[in-house]
C-alpha cells in the first residue's frame, strides 16, 4: 500500500520501504539516528529527496495536505493550537465517546488543554489523528512515558485500527512492544534501515 | 494671535528643564543624567540639521531632490526595522520582508494623500516630505512590531503549527492564528493613538499647528486626515508584511520552513 523510493534527507537514506494495509512495522534505533527525520520525510513535512506513494499514487503528484490526511504523522511532543480540547477534533465527530478507550474521561472533551497531563495529551494527539480518511499512521514513540495500563489501552486501540486495515509505522524504544504489535522490525543505523529481530 | 517661532533664548530656557532633570537624576543617583543630556543634544542637533536640509530642499523645489530625501528616509527606516527583529529571514528576504512592504505601504498611502490634497506642484516638498515622513514612521512601527511578533510566535508555536500541517491543514490554515495575532500587535499602537486623540493628549502635530496660529478646528481636520492616513498605512504595511511572511516561512508543499529564519 505505502511504498517509499530512495527517501533521503540530511544523513538519513536513501530508504526504500513498503507497508501493507493492516500491517504494523516497528522502527528502532539509537537516539539521533534519524527515526523522526524518516517519519517526517514520509509525511512530506521537510524538504527531501525521493518520493513516497500510496497505492501507486505518488505524494509529489498530489497536494501535500491531501497526502497528509491519508498518511498522518503523530509527533512525540504533541502540539495544540487552541486552548480547548474540543477544537482539535473535526466538528460533528463523536470523539468524546472515544476518550475512554485511551483512558481519559469523556468530560475531558470540554476541558482546556492546559488541564491535561503530558501523557493524556500524548494519547489525545493519537486519537486526533484517527480520522475518516487516515490510511497510514506514522507514530513517533506513541507510548513513551505512559503507565502500563495506558500503554495497554493504546496498544489495544492500535490493534483495532490495524484490524480495520490501517497501516502503522511506529518508532519505539521498547523491543517487547515492537514484538507485541509489529509483524516486521526495522532498525535505523548510519542512515540506513535493516530488518532485525527484537 | 500668531505666536512667533521660538528664538534661541526661548529654546535655551526650555533647555534649563533638561538641566534640572539631569540635576535631579544626579541627586537621586538614577544614573540617567548622561543619557538624558546626550539624547537632548542629539535631538537639538538632528532637528536643526533636518530643518536646514529641508529649507534647502524646499527652496530648490526639485522632484529629484524630493526623491533623494525619500530614499534616505526609507534606508534609515529599513535599518530600524531590521534591528528590531529578534529572528529574521535569511538572505535577501531579510530586507525584502519588512523594508519592501514598508516602502510599498508608505508610497501607496502618500500617493493617495497627494491625490486628495492636490498640492501645486504635485511633488511639492513642503507637502511630500513631512507627509511621507510621518506615514513612514507609523508604517515602520506597524510593520516591525507585527513582523517580530510573527517570527517569534512561529518558533514558539512550532509544535502546534506542525500538528495542524500533519493533520492535513494547508499552510494558510495552519498559520492563520499566528498571522492574526501578529497583525493585531502591529495595529495596537495606531488604534491607541486614535482612541486617545484629543482626550488624553492633543496630538503633537495639532499642538504645533495651534501654537503656530492655525484655528483649532482646521488643526483638528488636518490631524484627522493624518490619523486616518497613518492607520491606513500601518494596517496595509502590517497586512502585506504578514502575508509575505506566511508565504516565505512555508513552502509550496505546505511545510513549515524555520530553516529560513535565523536568530541573532
Amino acid at each position: 500500500m505505502l511504498q517509499t523510493t530512495a527517501l533521503s534527507r540530511l544523513n538519513v537514506g536513501p530508504i526504500d520501504l513498503s507497508l501493507e494495509a493492516g500491517q504494523c512495522l516497528s522502527l528502532m534505533g539509537a537516539s539521533g539516528a534519524g527515526k523522526s527525520v524518516l517519519l517526517r520525510m514520509i509525511a512530506d513535512l521537510d524538504p527531501h529527496e525521493g518520493d513516497a506513494a500510496l497505492d501507486g499514487l505518488p505524494c509529489s503528484a498530489m497536494p501535500a495536505p491531501a497526502w497528509r490526511r491519508q498518511v498522518t504523522y503523530v509527533a512525540a511532543d504533541s502540539g495544540w493550537w487552541d486552548p480547548y480540547v474540543g477544537a482539535h477534533f473535526p466538528a460533528g465527530t463523536d470523539f468524546p465517546t472515544l476518550l475512554p478507550t485511551v483512558g481519559i474521561a469523556a468530560e475531558a472533551a470540554a476541558w482546556p488543554v492546559s488541564r491535561l497531563s503530558t501523557g493524556e495529551r500524548q494519547r489525545l494527539s493519537l486519537l486526533r489523528a484517527l480520522r475518516a480518511g487516515t490510511r497510514v499512521l506514522l507514530l513517533d514513540e506513541p507510548t513513551s512515558g505512559l503507565d502500563v495500563e495506558s500503554v495497554a489501552r493504546v496498544e489495544h486501540l492500535l490493534r483495532e485500527q490495524l484490524a480495520r486495515g490501517l497501516a502503522i509505522l511506529m518508532v519505539t524504544h521498547d523491543p517487547a512492544q515492537a514484538r507485541r504489535l509489529a509483524s516486521r522490525h526495522l532498525e535505523l543505523a548510519a542512515g540506513r534501515v535493516r530488518t532485525v529481530t527484537p | 494671535m500668531i505666536a512667533a517661532a521660538p528664538g534661541i533664548s526661548e529654546l535655551a530656557l526650555a533647555g534649563l528643564l533638561i538641566l534640572l532633570n539631569a540635576g535631579l537624576s544626579m541627586l537621586l543617583q538614577l544614573g540617567l543624567a548622561r543619557q538624558l543630556l546626550v539624547a537632548a543634544a542629539r535631538a537639538v542637533v538632528q532637528l536643526l540639521l533636518v530643518g536646514l536640509l529641508l529649507r534647502t530642499v524646499f527652496q530648490l523645489n526639485s522632484p529629484w531632490l524630493v526623491a533623494a530625501v525619500l530614499v534616505a528616509m526609507f534606508a534609515s527606516a529599513s535599518y530600524e526595522i531590521l534591528s528590531r527583529q529578534e529572528r529574521r529571514f535569511g538572505g535577501w528576504w531579510r530586507v525584502g520582508i519588512g523594508s519592501g512592504t514598508t516602502m510599498l505601504a508608505t508610497l501607496f498611502v502618500t500617493g493617495f494623500a497627494l491625490l486628495t490634497l492636490r498640492p501645486e506642484p504635485w511633488f511639492s516638498p513642503q507637502v511630500v516630505v513631512p507627509l511621507a515622513g510621518i506615514v513612514l514612521g507609523n508604517v515602520m512601527n506597524g510593520v516591525s512590531i507585527s513582523l517580530n511578533a510573527f517570527n517569534t510566535s512561529l518558533v514558539r508555536e512550532r509544535a502546534a503549527i506542525e500538528a495542524r500541517l500533519a493533520l492535513g491543514a494547508t499552510r494558510y490554515e495552519a498559520l492563520k492564528a499566528t498571522q492574526r495575532s501578529a497583525l493585531r500587535s502591529g495595529m495596537i499602537p495606531i488604534i491607541n493613538q486614535m482612541s486617545a486623540a484629543g482626550i488624553v493628549t492633543l496630538p503633537g502635530m495639532m499642538t504645533g499647528q495651534i501654537l503656530a496660529g492655525m484655528s483649532p478646528l482646521d488643526a483638528a481636520k488636518y490631524q484627522i486626515l493624518i490619523l486616518l492616513l497613518l492607520s491606513g498605512g500601518a494596517g496595509l504595511g502590517a497586512l502585506a508584511t504578514t502575508v509575505v511572511a506566511v508565504w516565505r516561512s512555508t513552502d509550496e508543499r505546505d511545510r513549515l520552513r524555520l530553516d529560513r529564519l535565523e536568530s541573532r
